[in-house]
């Protein structure tokens, strides 16, 4: 798309330009240039020198068991955050887009988790799930559960993932409310009268209606849960117990850090823009393929 | 095949009634046309006879059956939607397959009902097609074609030509009667056109705020409207109304300048200076230089064959007349036909038999 | 199909079944969503109002208690110790939060207009490609290139600044993108009309370009402002003078790892501050959220 009519000049548009591009420039391309070179150096033992090393940081982070696992966390954690928050919201919206009394309130409710932070929302399910103020974690304690997320780190992991997919919930609902209110009602009537009842309406109406935005949604998830969920395991379990809720973006910080591993640190920031690019570039051949309906 | 009978039906939203108790029964096989304005409740009664709501008092049945309490789906209908709510993400085929499949027909019954309805609609080209893909009449074609296909007891149409241009609105009126004809299925026809109507209707409930004006053939509603409401819907240009009052013991209506019209068609009752309003069509009045009334003309419009001309009384009461030939005077004297004039109750609107 | 009397009354009966099973689904949600949604912030609020040894004995209370004026009170001048050895006030961490969060947004608007203005009005060599080059960032976020960028920032001084904390975060591609797409919707009458009347291009920009955004920017606003509130890691890593802290890093710094030093009132009251603001705005502001949120995704 092109406008027909365009002011001239030319210093004027690089002076618009200028602030943008600068930002961009010192803050976004140097360091991630610095990142791809520093993920071939390999530093001395002091930092006073580094070498060359070509992809060996790459090849040993593939060998080293700890970042393997970290990688099958990332796996388990994003599939259930993204599983979770997109089934719940899809149910809430097909729940909300009936006409319910109070709908308006319901909406609201469903919201403003949305301007929760992921640190906060952790905070929050913390107040529920602590082992010894939490209204739940006390009320596992008197039926006999042995809970301590603090010790126990599948129920680590079960807390990362309920407080992550908690928070995107409202996201989710909003799209899906939007997508559902998009669809005409007299499809839904014409379907009714086809014979279709209500389930059957849902999955061979409404669902393969709502898919583009299921699609979209599944993406947006996965770059959340890959990587704005970091404080949501900082503020939680600090990647523990042991290094049981460990994920990818969360070793990134912990071995730049607090390790100091610069080369290590920077060859995985590598491996993560790979990632947002793959994951950036099926958003897009979506957009286009979106059209469709 | 089935009859539909429509008893007391009554629906409020909230406090509006929006519906005052519509009765009406169609035989089998009879295509019944509900016209109105926008907001007189067509387009609801239809939806109360899909299923679609349920009404707040009264009973729809099908067949003598009472199927009030039951869903769409088993009330074994079908529907024409004004937007064709075709399944956008399925093909022509399958939109049409759809209510087959559901209700578990074999997959070459199926496959010969599609072909068979689209063969009767030639759209068998564009089976392999989305919707979004066919033009505004295709559409069209399909949404017929998926009611069809299911060999239902009875067709609802919600205004469905009124998202189609002026020339395709004409032919798929005239298509969807002769289908309607050729397969014999008992038809419920919702639009706020009245030519529409008149065209396809073997009757017409004429709707008013809630109510049903008037029941019956096109011919009956349009030579003895019910009330003003209905002689004034139905007919373009729109019939006359005039003041007067009854005079020679109810065999002549008196206007108010004076000129005295006789009902040639018989005596009304009330006599003597009953107030009543009399209706002429435009088609009606023919020219009458000696004592026909005197009309100023305002705009004369050219039809070709004769001239709408558009005028006032000397009282300033607006009148239209349908003129055969080209009428270019500035002034005429128009007389009615004889046998055509209408006569309505002044206060209540309604028709006054002889 | 409807053959029989018995037939119509066994599918009304299915019918009203189905009613049935379908508002319980409905009020199920509904029950659902109210726990899972309302019950962690009443969990917070009812928190904050009781003292530290009702919280810390584990006798959940689920109804308000008294201690709501001194718990803010004590929060908001002198803050909450937890595991740091000096206490932050939450009226500190609140104010530098929404420092932050007004530069970010308001920066973000500023800068992408005016890029989205030159793109789209300006015909110049390689515009394109720094089209390009800005859209392209929305793969690098910052969560990624951490420690380069952490290396960057020590290089320039800008570790502990607000001017650190904040500048980085100021190019936004989403914010060009979606002002690009709405310039594209301005008529190019109105350029053609401006230009018959002699105004300029920064004229043209003043007088027809700002007052038609004016409703992308709120939507904008809403979006950006919680981005910026809700930062962690940035700066989690950017500041250590804890006069700068934010208050959302500030909070889980209040949460020791043992059990005994947590002063959970003041944690929940601060958290109950945290929240705040963001979920005003959102709640207050929900239209041109929704309008923002759904808009910046296309």
């Amino acid at each position: 798309m092109r406008k027909k009519v365009i002011f001239r000049g030319v210093a004027l548009p690089y002076l618009l330009l200028l602030p943008q591009l600068l930002i961009t420039a010192v803050f976004f391309f140097w360091p991630a240039g610095m990142a791809v070179w520093q993920s071939t150096q390999r530093e001395d033992a002091f930092g006073l020198s580094s070498e060359f090393v070509a992809l060996e940081n790459f090849t040993d982070l593939f060998r080293d068991p700890i970042y393997l696992n970290a990688a099958w966390n990332t796996a388990v954690f994003s599939t259930a955050v993204a599983a979770l928050a997109l089934g719940a919201a899809l149910f809430l919206a097909v729940q909300a887009d009936k006409q319910i009394r109070a709908a308006g309130l319901y909406k609201t409710l469903l919201i403003w988790p949305y301007a929760v932070a992921p640190a906060l929302a952790a905070v929050l399910w913390l107040f529920i799930f602590h082992p010894s103020i939490g209204l739940v974690g006390r009320g596992f304690a008197a039926i006999g559960i042995n809970w301590d997320y603090r010790v126990n780190g599948g129920q680590a992991m079960t807390m990362v993932i309920i407080a992550a997919a908690w928070k995107q919930v409202s996201y989710n609902f909003i799209f899906f409310l939007a997508g559902l209110q998009s669809i005409p009602t007299s499809v839904l009537e014409a379907a009714a009268i086809d014979g279709a009842r209500p389930m059957r309406r849902f999955w061979t109406v409404i669902f393969p209606l709502l898919s583009p935005t299921a699609f979209f949604l599944l993406v947006v998830n996965l770059v959340y849960a890959f990587f704005d969920t970091f404080g949501v395991i900082h503020a939680l379990t600090r990647g523990g117990p042991g290094n049981a809720t460990e994920t990818l973006i969360y070793k990134v910080y912990v071995d730049g850090v607090q390790n100091l591993n610069f080369g290590s640190s920077a060859a995985q920031s590598v491996i993560l823009m790979v990632i947002v690019i793959g994951l950036t570039a099926i958003q897009f051949r979506f957009i286009e393929r979106r059209v469709h309906y | 095949m089935a009859s539909l009978d429509i008893e007391g039906v009554t629906k409020s939203f909230g406090a509006t009634k929006v519906l005052h108790g519509i009765d009406l029964a169609i035989r089998d096989g009879e295509m019944v046309v509900i016209v109105g304005a926008s907001g007189c409740g067509k387009s609801t009664l239809l939806r109360i006879v899909a299923g679609l709501e349920s009404p707040t008092g009264g009973a729809v049945l099908i067949d003598g059956v009472n199927v009030t309490p039951l869903e769409p789906a088993d009330r074994d209908i079908a529907m024409v939607f004004q937007t064709y709510a075709l399944y956008p993400h399925m093909s022509v085929f399958d939109n049409m397959a759809y209510g087959l499949k559901i209700r578990g027909l074999p997959k070459d019954e199926i496959r010969r009902r599609v072909q068979e309805a689209a063969d009767l609609l030639s759209i068998g080209q564009l089976l392999d097609r989305k919707p979004r893909q066919l033009s505004g009449g295709q559409r069209q074609r399909v949404a017929m074609g998926r009611a069809i296909v299911r060999h239902p007891k009875l067709f609802l149409f919600d205004e469905p030509l009124s998202n189609l241009d002026a020339k395709l609105r004409v032919q798929m009126r005239a298509e969807i009667r002769r289908l309607q004809k050729r397969l014999s299925v008992t038809s419920l026809f919702v639009t706020h056109d009245q030519v529409e109507a008149m065209t396809l209707g073997d009757r017409l409930v004429v709707m008013h705020e809630g109510r049903a004006a008037q029941i019956g053939t096109p011919m009956e509603v349009w030579s003895k409207p019910a009330d003003t409401y209905v002689a004034s819907f139905i007919g373009s240009p729109a019939m006359n109304f005039l003041a007067a009052t009854l005079v020679e013991g109810g065999a002549a209506a008196r206007l108010a300048n004076g000129t005295v019209w006789p009902l040639t068609d018989g005596a009304r009752a009330g006599g003597e200076g009953r107030p009543v309003t009399i209706g002429i069509r435009p088609e009606h009045l023919m020219p009458d230089p000696a004592a026909g009334l005197l009309i100023a003309v305002e705009l004369a419009e050219p039809l070709g064959s004769e001239t709408v001309l558009h005028g006032r009384l000397a009282d300033g009461t607006t009148l239209t007349a349908r003129i055969a030939g080209v009428a270019t005077a500035e002034a005429i004297r128009v007389s009615p036909e004889p046998g055509t004039l209408h006569v309505f109750d002044a206060e209540t609107g309604k028709r006054v038999v002889p | 199909m409807s053959g029989t009397a018995i037939d119509v009354e066994r599918l009304a009966a299915a019918a009203r079944r189905r009613k049935a099973r379908d508002r319980f689904f409905t009020y199920l949600a509904l029950t659902l969503g109210v726990i899972v949604f309302a019950l962690p912030i009443w969990i917070t609020l009812v928190g904050s109002t009781h003292d530290t040894d009702t919280i810390g004995r584990g006798d959940v209370p689920l109804l308000p208690g008294t201690e709501a004026l001194n718990n803010y009170a004590h929060a908001w001048a002198q803050g909450g110790g937890g595991r740091n050895t000096f206490a932050v006030p939450a009226s500190t961490m609140l104010w530098n939060s929404l420092i932050m969060a007004l530069v970010i947004a308001v920066g973000k608007i500023a800068i992408s207009l005016l890029s989205a203005f030159a793109v789209v009005f300006f015909s110049f060599p390689l515009r394109m490609f720094f089209f390009w080059m800005i859209f392209i960032t929305l793969m690098l976020p910052v969560e990624v290139r951490i420690i380069p960028t952490f290396q960057v920032m020590t290089d320039l001084s800008l570790i502990d600044t607000m001017t650190g904390l904040t500048l980085p975060l100021i190019a936004s591609a989403t914010a060009t993108l979606l002002f690009r797409q709405f310039f594209l919707t301005i008529p190019d009458e109105y350029v053609e009309a401006a230009k018959v009347d002699g105004a300029g291009p920064m004229r043209f920009f003043k007088d027809v370009v700002l007052p038609l955004s004016v409703t992308s920017m709120a939507a904008l606003f809403v979006i950006q402002f919680i981005y910026g509130w809700n930062q962690y890691l940035w700066p989690l890593l950017m500041v250590s003078d804890r006069d700068l802290e934010t208050v959302i890093v500030g909070l889980t710094k209040m949460i020791g790892i043992g059990d005994t030093q947590n002063e959970w009132n003041l944690i929940m009251t601060t958290a109950v501050f945290a929240l705040l603001p963001p979920v005003a705005v959102v709640v207050l502001m929900q239209r041109w959220f929704i309008k923002g949120l759904t808009e910046t995704e296309k």
